[in-house]
């Protein structure tokens, strides 16, 4: 009984969110990130004459220095709540996860705070993506050679 | 045309995820942990590889990329060192965005405060 009403209390008060809207602001943000990064790879090809690889690795990098700094900064946090997975599902938000990590466990001390907290959001990211990779690298090469 | 299909296949991406986030109970860390496995699994009968031959660099800026380097570095490695090349190879692609991401996030942790 008193969870019913608890639960008709809270959803009175839940934001109402508004979900066509969300659903547009994470198409443009994160089609103008991919669309940034594709021209920045261009641009990096015919201004310096590098491989096209290696202006990729370049572009993630920069990617993942803006994010970062931002973070650190304190403005991406705001918007990150403003365009959610826009900005969470491209390489911006691995950087801001271990960034926003470490900023905030580094008042637990250097080495039981931000060294080993660094990888507490993006951990799951990795060991899942390693998981992942070593079970179907094994099944593609049994199968496939 | 690259830049079109890169702005469509990210802006899709993004838009799939905000529409799990939004009517489900997964929280951003369970989505992008599934889009990892995703990629690593299309990468496994190289379907990534000919996205990314399409979109260009709006395919290697989701985390589905992220997998896909993953295995690919890993698959790559077989060919000298058979079976143990799996485990040699796993973070050859990925070692520069992990490397890159510990020390910004260390050296700006260092240097800002969190602002509250």
């Amino acid at each position: 009984m008193k969870k019913l009403k608890y639960e008709q209390i809270a959803a009175k008060y839940r934001p109402i969110e508004n979900k066509r809207k969300n659903m547009l602001k994470a198409f443009i943000s994160g089609g103008l990130i991919g669309m940034f990064g594709e021209l920045i790879i261009e641009i990096l090809c015919i201004k310096t004459h590098i491989s096209r690889s290696e202006a990729q690795t370049y572009m993630i990098i920069f990617f993942i220095f803006i994010s970062s700094l931002f973070t650190s900064l304190g403005f991406f946090d705001k918007l990150v709540t403003k365009y959610k997975c826009g900005l969470l599902i491209p390489i911006t938000g691995f950087a801001h996860s271990m960034t926003s990590a470490a900023l905030d466990y580094k008042r637990e001390g250097l080495i039981y705070g931000l060294g080993s907290n660094i990888f507490k959001l993006s951990g799951s990211v990795i060991v899942y993506g390693v998981l992942s990779a070593w079970f179907f690298g094994m099944i593609r090469y049994f199968i496939g050679g | 045309m690259l830049l079109v299909n890169s702005f469509l296949f990210c802006g899709l991406l993004c838009l799939i995820s905000q529409i799990i986030l939004d009517n489900t109970k997964l929280t951003p860390g369970h989505i992008t942990s599934i889009l990892v496995v995703i990629g690593a699994f299309l990468d496994s009968f190289s379907l990534y590889d000919i996205i990314i031959k399409k979109v260009g660099g709006g395919a290697l800026l989701p985390i589905t990329s992220f997998g896909h380097s993953l295995i690919h570095g890993a698959l790559a490695k077989t060919s000298s060192y058979g079976l143990l090349g799996i485990l040699m190879g796993m973070f050859d692609l990925t070692a520069s965005g992990i490397t890159s991401a510990i020390i910004f996030a260390a050296i700006f942790s260092l240097i800002f405060n969190p602002k509250d």
